[in-house]
Order: structure tokens, then sequence, then C-alpha cells
């Protein structure tokens, strides 16, 4: 009996530690870039060009290529995924076609992101010549967000209740108009929480905009969306592996890594307490 | 309505029997005068994929009566209400055979509109389901999709359907209130009135006060007998003395099949069927 | 003339559904069709079979990935030889032990992990995992394989907890608690009864977590040196495929050899991502259905 109780509370220990170690990785890694980034971040870093062959200066434009470039991203990739996911869950019946459907984006949402890259470049770049540019990369971006704007507008329209839509049809709603006035509105907060979910994620990747459009060092802003542009996570790549002085550029990498995660974070945290919100109301 | 064109219509078993081979309707056995048929049914099947839940089901109802249909759970009662402005349509996998005429179309038929069948029949449902809008958008929202703008003409059917629905009085000064902020009952007679606000020929009910208190439910009663001055009433209930009270002429279904139909007077003192009875006087059920 | 709108508006979104399978096939379709002049001049077997990838050499270009794939299998298991017994372990202090305070507590952790981006891991990865492994190991770097593993562990550790969690809770009841009542364990009923009845949906999650391994880019780029020749061991500097197409496609000349052979190489990672995942669709499918 001791023995068994001793083996129990080893292994309870154990797997308590399991969690404290992932606990512990997070902390380090939030430890790190705040401490270390905090230092540097400045009105100036926020709004200044970088200087000096980027050794000195700010990130105002990669700041201002990320902003841009997500919101490329989501004018691609909220109406298409919001479709996909009004017709899978309004219109489809379950046949053949929409378990393809379906598992076509169990599948992109597979696919790794520079592929994603590579599609970019040949397609976009290359087969409809926009150019390496902010449309080219929001485009390749919004293919990589579409499976899980999809996901997370299917899960939003499903949380309406069924007797919307009867009810609208028994009064001689079409299916267009129970969708458009009964069921639409009631689901768009819970589509967009989602989508800012995906488009936070959108944000911090790298590899899909390396060939689309994301510049190494540009000294003014992009003007339109032909241009390229700077982005926070290729700059913090750059700074980290490709600049001539890697270790005095160090600190530039530490505000700008800090920068782009109080940015996702911040993205993240304003769908989690959108979410939280709309929950309160549903409740009342 | 996109598919509607699926669904395959047999009308080769259209035959006016029901299950039993027995002649249609409460009158037709007597030869009674009975009234204007508003719906009938000729041999009507209906089919959850390769189940059949609906049988050979031949019916008249009449205009500016209560038909209440009644019989235990399962038994395909509120299927085959759901069949009369083709509700059902929006279930996949389902199929009907045989006819549903209501004055004298098949609605059924190829190219017939399932969306102003729906707005000639009119439905409540067991679970009140008002929307998440303002008393007054509920009732209006029948009106605005049919793409009614006049304002004046808009507000004035609202307050005539609130009053049908004896509702007016108690929202007269809350019309822009959330119609989740009413009571049970209150709820059930907005989705009546929101029902009303469309004019409909036809109302049919679905167990519409098995969800409410005594109180809620003899409003709701009192409100039918009112409503069939100037609508035909189809209501399914669950609640044989709410039937007795209410209805003009009772249909009892078992096992998909319509056993009996006849005057509720008739029904309830001296039932046709043996079966009948046992389900009446709460042998089973 | 309502209808015909009605049927336009669904026709609209089920071509809007068709959009996804168009991608996919489109991706594929891209792939295969740009990768294809490079194999007018490469042989199947040796892009697929030869270690060495020298395609920029004066004497002789050389396209073989087998170097790539040995390094991305190394990473990828590395990683999951570290990911796996922390994220179960993890995942089933959750499911069966902790408080519902300390759930709390762990949600928002392992959401706030899923959402770092790559490329801060990967700087991580340089700052403060490669200093590290180059002081244990007493080499004068660390960015190697094992770094890379090490990273991406901790990009597959969010994806392996949440998908083992649900399987754990997912077990029924009943075999819980008939495990209690012959007088077993808290602990012998998880590692006896739980995690075998959930065994299928963890290898689920392994494998989705092991095909995020295979696709990331970013961290493994920046963090294992990025070294082309056929790595040793895991203190050896090594280049994946993806690190390779990142590294090269944004040098090299548009419709040359070696740009199609880059095309090549993303075929090849896009096959090998798919297969991965199907696997898991398919067992973590098999196993809902059998939960139900």
């Amino acid at each position: 009996m001791n023995k068994k109780n001793i083996e129990q509370n080893a292994g309870i220990t154990v797997l308590f530690l399991c969690l404290g170690t992932v606990a512990l990785i997070l902390v380090v890694i939030l430890w790190d870039i705040f401490t270390k980034g905090a230092g540097k971040i400045s009105w100036a870093f926020l709004t200044q060009m970088p200087k000096n062959g980027m050794t000195e200066g700010g990130i105002f434009p990669a700041i201002i290529g990320t902003f841009l470039v997500t919101l490329m991203t989501a004018l691609f990739a909220v109406p298409l995924g919001m479709g996909c996911a009004i017709y899978l869950n309004e219109y489809a019946r379950d046949n053949r076609f929409t378990r393809l459907i379906r598992m076509s984006i169990r599948n992109l949402s597979g696919v790794p992101s520079i592929v994603y890259g590579l599609f970019g470049v040949v397609l976009f770049v290359q087969l409809m010549r926009i150019g390496t540019c902010i449309l080219s990369a929001g485009m390749t971006l919004g293919l990589m967000t579409l499976p899980w704007t999809i996901t997370a507008s299917e899960e939003a329209l499903k949380n309406v209740p069924q007797a919307y839509r009867s009810g609208a049809l028994a009064l001689g709603a079409t299916k267009w108009q129970s969708i458009r006035t009964n069921v639409l509105p009631y689901a768009i907060p819970g589509m967009l929480t989602g989508t800012i979910l995906g488009l936070a994620r959108a944000a911090g990747e790298t590899a899909p905009i390396l060939f689309t459009g994301a510049a190494f060092f540009l000294p003014f802003l992009p003007e339109s969306l032909f241009d390229q542009f700077m982005a926070l996570p290729y700059h913090l790549y750059i700074m980290a592996t490709q600049h001539h002085d890697i270790e005095g550029v160090r600190p530039i990498a530490y505000g700008t890594a800090l920068v782009l995660i109080v940015l996702v974070f911040s993205m993240n945290l304003f769908a989690i307490i959108l979410r939280y919100k709309l929950r309160k109301v549903r409740k009342e | 309505m996109q598919k509607l064109k699926e669904r395959s219509v047999n009308r080769k078993t259209g035959k006016s029997q029901n299950g039993n081979g027995e002649p249609a309707g409460p009158g037709a056995a007597k030869g009674k005068k009975m009234g204007e048929i508003v719906i009938r049914t000729e041999g009507f099947n209906f089919y959850y994929g390769d189940e059949i839940a609906i049988k050979s089901v031949t019916m008249d109802i009449y205009k500016n009566k209560v038909t209440g249909i009644i019989g235990p759970s399962g038994c395909g009662k509120s299927t085959f209400l759901r069949s009369l402005n083709r509700m059902n349509d929006v279930i996949d996998g389902t199929r009907i055979e045989g006819k549903v005429e209501i004055d004298g179309q098949d609605i059924y038929a190829p190219g017939v509109d399932v969306v102003s069948l729906r707005r000639k029949v009119g439905m409540v449902f067991q679970k009140s389901n008002p929307f998440p809008k303002t008393i007054f958008e509920n009732v209006a929202y029948g009106l605005r999709i049919n793409g009614v703008k006049d304002r004046a003409y808009i507000s004035d059917k609202v307050e005539a359907s609130l009053k049908g629905a004896a509702l007016w009085k108690e929202v007269k000064d809350r019309l822009n209130d959330s119609a989740f902020d009413l009571s049970g009952g209150q709820q059930q007679r907005l989705c009546i009135a929101r029902a009303l606000a469309i004019e409909p020929e036809v109302i049919l009910m679905d167990e519409p006060a098995s969800a409410l208190d005594p109180t809620a439910t003899l409003k709701i009663e009192e409100l039918i007998e009112e409503l069939k001055n100037d609508y035909t009433i189809a209501i399914v209930t669950h609640n044989m003395q709410q039937a007795a009270r209410i209805s003009d002429y009772t249909a009892f279904f078992m096992l998909g099949e319509l056993v009996e139909y006849d005057e509720t007077s008739k029904m309830f003192t001296n039932p046709g069927k043996k079966i009948t009875e046992d389900y009446i006087t709460g042998r089973f059920g | 003339m309502s209808d015909l709108k009605e049927k336009a508006i669904h026709g609209l979104f089920m071509f809007n559904g068709l959009l996804v399978v168009i991608v996919l096939v489109g991706i594929f379709a891209l792939l295969v069709g740009t990768s294809i002049p490079a194999f007018r001049e490469i042989s199947l077997k040796e892009f697929l079979f030869t270690a060495r990838w020298n395609p920029t050499s004066y004497v002789r270009t050389q396209y073989g990935i087998g170097a790539m794939l040995v390094s991305t299998a190394m990473v990828t298991i590395g990683a999951l030889v570290i990911a796996f017994p922390l994220g179960i372990g993890t995942a089933a202090y959750l499911s069966d032990i902790a408080s519902p305070r300390v759930r709390e507590i762990a949600k928002p952790i392992i959401e706030i992990l899923a959402g770092i981006p790559s490329v801060v891991i990967g700087f991580l990865g340089i700052v403060l995992v490669g200093p590290a492994i180059a002081r244990l190991f007493n080499i004068p770097n660390g960015l190697n394989a094992l770094n890379g593993s090490f990273l991406l562990a901790i990009m597959a550790l969010p994806t392996i907890i949440s998908i083992s969690e649900d399987a754990l809770k997912s077990v029924p009841k009943s075999f819980t608690e008939a495990s209690l009542a012959l007088g077993s364990t808290h602990w012998q009923t998880i590692v006896k009864v739980k995690i075998p009845a959930a065994a299928s949906g963890i290898f689920a999650s392994c494998m989705l977590g092991m095909g995020r391994a295979i696709g990331e880019t970013m961290t493994v780029l920046m963090a294992t040196g990025c070294a082309p020749a056929m790595p040793h061991g895991f203190l050896d500097s090594v280049r994946t495929m993806t690190s390779t197409i990142a590294i090269e496609l944004g040098e090299v000349p548009y419709y040359t050899t070696h740009y199609y052979a880059l095309f090549g190489v993303g075929l090849v990672l896009f096959i090998i991502t798919f297969l991965v995942n199907m696997i898991s669709d398919i067992v973590l499918r098999k196993y809902q259905i059998k939960v139900r």
C-alpha cells in the first residue's frame, strides 16, 4: 500500500513538473524579451525611420508595413472565409462535395507557411504580374489565414439558434433573407473574434512574405499597395541574422521582438475580451 | 428553396384513403356538410431517409375551424404539421409521396413558390422563438422581408397584430424593449402576432403552450378561440384536455397513421375505435 | 425572379466553398508545374537519393536533397522526443489532476505560447538557447540540430497539449471509475487506463505537432546554423528543406534550374506534410466516431 502511495505521489509530481516546465519556458521567453527589449522602447523608436545602416533610429516603417499587410490580409481572407463558412453551415448538405471542402480546409491548415510563400511567388508575383508588394504578400497571408477564418466563422454560425432560421423561414423569408437578417447579425461578432485571432498569427508570420513583398530596408514608407514594405517579423529576422553588425544591433532586435509580441498579444487580448463580452451579452 | 427541385414527388400513391382504408374526413362517412375545405392531403407519405414517418394520410382541414392533432410522442403529428407549410424541406434527406393541397393547389407541385406558401400558412413553434430584436421589430419582421417600406403601414400593422394576439395592452408602452424581456407566455403570443402580421390564411401551431404555465396556457387557448373567426387553425397538442377544449375537429395519429378523425365532441364522447378511446382515456400515451 | 436571385446567391456561396478546394489543388498543381522543368536536367533519382545540394558550384552543380531530408527528420524527431513526454505529461496533469484554478491559469499559458511568432522563437534560439548549448557541450556555437529541436518542441507543445487533453477528457468516466473501484491508485488509472484509452487521440496530436515541426521555417532557419552538409549528430549544424527554400529563393534568378529545383523541394515538403496531416486526420476522425 505504502509503495503504491509513493509511486502515486512521485507520478503526480512528475506530471506537475511537466506543466511547470511548459510554464517556465513561457516565463523565460517573455522575461528575456521584456527585460531586454523594454529599455529600447521609446517614442522615437516607434516613430522614426531606421538610420545609419539600420544601426540607429526606429522601426516605424516596419510597424506601418505590418499594419498595412495585415489589413490587406483581412480584406482578402475575411469575406472569403465568411462566405465559405456560410456555404458550409447554411447551404451545404452533408455530401461528398461538402466533405471534400472540409477535407481541403483541414489540409490547407497544415500546409507549411513557406509553401504558401512559394505559391504566392508563382501565382501573385509572376503569373498575375502583381510583383513583390503589399498586395501580393497580403493575399499570400490571406490564403494562409483562410482555414482559420473559415473554422472560426463556422463556429460562430453554429452558435446562432436554429429557431432564428426556422422562425424567419416560417414567416416567408427566403433562405438568403433569413441568413442576412436573422443569422449574420448575430454571428458576425463571433466571426470577427476568431478572425482577429487568425490575423494575429498572420501578423507574426515571416516565411510567406519573404519573397512576396517584404524588403530588407526601405528609406521611405510604401505609397501604394504595389510597393514593397518592411515588416516587423522580417525586420527582426534581419536584425538577428543578416545585419553586418549583429551584436551591435541586438538591442534593436530585442526592441523589435518586444513590439511584435505586444502587437500580436494585444490583438489576441482584444479578441478574447470581445469573446468574453459577447458571452455575457448572450447570457443576459 | 433551392433544395426543392431535388425532392421527388410521387403522386401515384395519392389515393383518397387513409391508412386503414377508411374514407377521409369526419364528414365523409356520414355525408354531412362540413364547410369549406382549406387543406386537403391525399395519400400523404413522409420519409426521413428510408424511414417512413407518415403513412398514407388523407385528411381535410376546414376553414375557420380549429383542428386539433393528437397522438403519442413520435406519432408523426408534428412532422405532419410541418409538411403543411413545407418546413420539413430544410431537413436533409426527407421525401414525400402523395398530395397536399391548399386552396386546391398542390403545394408540392414543381414550380411552387415555397416562400409565398409560407406567407399564406403561418407557423407558431413549440418553443417560443422570438428573434433577438425589439418587440416591434419582431412583429414587423415579416413585413420588412416582404419589402414593405411604408412606416405608417408597418406601425399600424404591428399594432393590429399585437391586438390580434391579445398582447397590445401589455406591451404598447415598451415596443422598443427586447423581446427577450417578455415572459414565456407573452413571447409565445408575440410569435403569434408575428405570424398574424403577414396575414396568413392558415396558422399552424406546434404544441404552442407545452412550455407554458397554466395561466399563460389559458390565455393562448382563449386567443385561439378568437383567432378562428379570421383564420383556419391546425394545432398539434400533447394535452388531451386542451384538444377537447379548443378544437372543433380532432385527428388522432399513431405510428405515423391517421387512426381517427372526427368532430371533437364525437371523438371525446364516442370514439369510433377502441385504440382512440384507450388513448383519450389515458391508458397509454 | 426572387427565385433566380436566391439561386445566384446560393451559387456564389457554393463557388466560395469550392474555392478552398481550388486553392489546395492549385498549390499542388503550381508546385508540380514549377518543379517539372528542374527534372529535365536533374534525374529524380539524383534529386531524392543523393545527399549533396550544391546548385551554385562552378565545377558541377548538385541537386540532392538527402542531407535536407535527414536534417528535417533530425530536428523533427528531436522536437518530438522533447515535446512528446512534456506535452502528454502536461495534458494528463491538466485533464486529471489540476484543480479548476490551475487549469484556468494553464489555459492562457498554453494559448500565449501558441501565439508567439516563430521568428521570435528563432531569435531566442540565437540569443538564449544557442549560447546555453555552446556552454553546456563546450562547442564554439550552439546553432545546431539540438537547438532547432528544442525550439520546434516549444512550437509543437501547444498543439500536442490541447489535442491530447481533449482526447484524455473524452475517455468515458466509467473507465476511470471501474479502475478506481478495483483499487488502482489515481496514478495507475492515468497510466494504465486513461492514456491507453486515449492513445489514438494522443497519437494524432503528435502527428499534428510533427506536421507543424516539419513545415516550420523561421525557427530552424535562424537557429540551426544552416550548413548544407550531411549532419552526423545533434550537435552538427543542419539545413532543413524549409530553410533551404528560405535562404535560396530570395537570391536565385527566376526560371533557372536552381529556381525550379527549389520548387521541387517545396513539393516534397508539401507531400510529406500532407501525408502526415492526412494520417492524423484519419486517426482523429476514427477516434471521434468511436467515442460517440
